[in-house]
């Protein structure tokens, strides 16, 4: 039984003034499945990704959402699709004028319309599926440690309980031992859901333990996927050199 | 067409080639900023509103620019008085010190100076503080939100500037008024009732009108330029400084402009 990609990406194209950072990506993610896309710095990870969120527009190609061609749309049907997605942002992105409960909430207030006792009460039950005590629910971002803005931004992606969730680079600048626990977490809450997850990293250890199948972004294409276990004896010579972090091979470091 | 040949001799740009690269620079970015005001009015007065974020940028705007507001207006209030005492004392003019200080400032410096000071504080922290929440990613994590930034966070800026202008400057007005009284009685040797009297017997609705008039369109000049410079700022710390600096800048020299537009129009119906 084949079962419809809840996102597609069809040859999609995207440059900016004579540079091309997307030439003819072809990516698809089927509903509860997790998909990591690897790919070396300047290969178009985030690009790809702020496309299919539609916060950048591809200059070819089409995006589906759920079978709706959502490529150019900046409707109802782009926000129809933002209210069933999350999103962890590298940097967390948290609003620094907000506290972390307004912060996780925000949608469900100005979006969804929740009053705020309520909003407070499933911002705070939330903090607790990231591990965070509802001692933090009243500090603001700048208040609380990167580790701790992580999980914030976790919780604000899945306060909704999105059907897709997108993270970008979820473990950058954290330590190997909060790194793991924000993997655990990501694994745990997108299972919980039931939730398809796209998610772009460089971080090898992060790919192999949230992914069920992995993706390899190079030079603006999709060179190689395949199932997460396979990432080691993938044949292709692109990915072993960057699975195993090599300087020699044919891709050059940016340097 | 090589290089070559689009330069000097001397090895500077052709002026004619950086006179059009310039002018067709310039017509972009007003083009931009004119698409940008744009869609900010139109979601201005449109719904949806966001109250708490309108009272939220009414106090940042307009109560905590009080102090410098007040200060300006005072001793500009108080040289106007001293400048025209010293003046009109040259041909025995020297009581109309009341009615020039009143006109001088509803008319013209209250709104002038209050916008000014306000490209400053405002505009430049509008800049910097939109700069810093595009280069963190804070305005696209909006747009996943559903949030859409032209009603979220412009608007209020806008609807802030346009309402909180005009208190500041009816403020202003009353404060280098006063300015103006304390230096002619307490230096100059003016009876406080008397000037008091003149003062208010001289000023006209039309006088303070034109100020405030002038106030709305200053406010939506200082937020709108900082809400542009923020929006469009590139990353790191120089980008979201130089979207500051843009923003005061181009406020500064945008409300001098609107101050002699609108002086024009005004002056051509009678104002």
């Amino acid at each position: 039984m084949s079962t419809q990609p809840l996102l597609e990406l069809k040859d999609v194209h995207k440059s900016f003034g004579p540079k091309q950072v997307l030439t003819g990506v072809d990516l698809d993610v089927a509903p509860g499945k997790s998909l990591v896309v690897l790919g070396g710095s300047g290969s178009g990870k985030s690009v790809m990704l702020k496309n299919a969120l539609g916060l950048m527009t591809p200059n070819h190609g089409q995006i589906f959402f759920d079978g709706v061609d959502v490529t150019r749309d900046q409707g109802k049907t782009r926000e129809a699709m933002r209210a069933r997605i999350g999103m962890l942002f590298q940097s967390a992105a948290l609003f620094d004028s907000l506290t972390v409960w307004e912060n996780i909430a925000f949608r469900l207030l100005n979006a969804d319309g929740m009053k705020r006792k309520d909003a407070k009460e499933r911002a705070i039950e939330t903090l607790k599926q990231v591990r965070l005590g509802s001692d933090v629910a009243d500090l603001t971002p700048a208040e609380i440690s990167g580790g701790m803005q992580k999980r914030v931004g976790l919780a604000r992606a899945i306060v909704s309980r999105p059907e897709l969730i997108f993270f970008d680079e979820p473990t950058t600048g954290l330590d190997p031992i909060t790194a793991d626990a924000i993997n655990d977490l990501i694994v745990e809450q997108t299972k919980a859901l039931g939730a398809a997850a796209i998610s772009i990293t460089h971080d090898m250890a992060s790919a192999r333990k949230i992914a069920d199948e992995i993706a390899m972004l190079f030079e603006g294409k999709i060179i190689w996927r395949g199932p997460a276990s396979m990432i080691d004896n993938s044949g292709n010579d692109y990915v072993d050199q960057f699975v195993h972090g090599r300087a020699e091979g044919p891709i050059q470091p940016a340097l | 067409m090589s290089n070559a040949s689009t330069k000097a001799k001397s090895g500077f740009p052709n002026p004619l080639q950086w006179l059009g690269g310039a002018t067709l620079a310039m017509l972009g970015e007003v083009g931009r900023l004119s698409i940008f005001t744009a869609k900010t009015m139109g979601a201005s007065f449109s719904p949806r509103w966001y109250p708490a974020q309108i009272i939220r940028q009414m106090i940042a705007i307009g109560f905590y620019s009080l102090p410098v507001v007040g200060l300006s207006a005072i001793f500009i209030g108080a040289a106007l008085a001293l400048n025209i005492y010293s003046g009109g004392s040259r041909f025995g003019a020297e009581q109309f010190v009341p009615n020039i200080v009143v006109l001088g400032i509803t008319r013209e410096l209250g709104v002038t100076i209050t916008g000014l000071m306000l490209a400053g504080r405002v505009s430049a922290g509008i800049a910097a503080e939109i700069g810093a929440m595009r280069v963190t990613e804070q305005i696209d994590a909006l747009k996943t939100l559903s949030a859409n930034p032209f009603r979220y966070l412009y608007a209020p800026r806008f609807l802030a500037g346009i309402l909180t202008l005009p208190m500041l400057v009816l403020i202003a007005d009353i404060i280098g008024v006063m300015g103006g009284w304390a230096v002619s009685t307490l230096g100059l040797g003016f009876d406080s009732t008397t000037y008091l009297r003149n003062t208010m017997d001289f000023l006209t609705w039309e006088d303070v009108t034109v100020g405030l008039i002038k106030a709305v369109v200053f406010g939506g000049v200082i937020a709108i330029l900082g809400c542009y410079h923020g929006d469009k700022s590139s990353a790191g710390a120089t980008g979201v400084g130089r979207a500051a600096t843009f923003a005061m800048v181009g406020a500064a020299v945008l409300i001098l402009a609107f101050n002699y537009l609108i002086s024009t129009v005004l002056v051509d119906f009678g104002s």
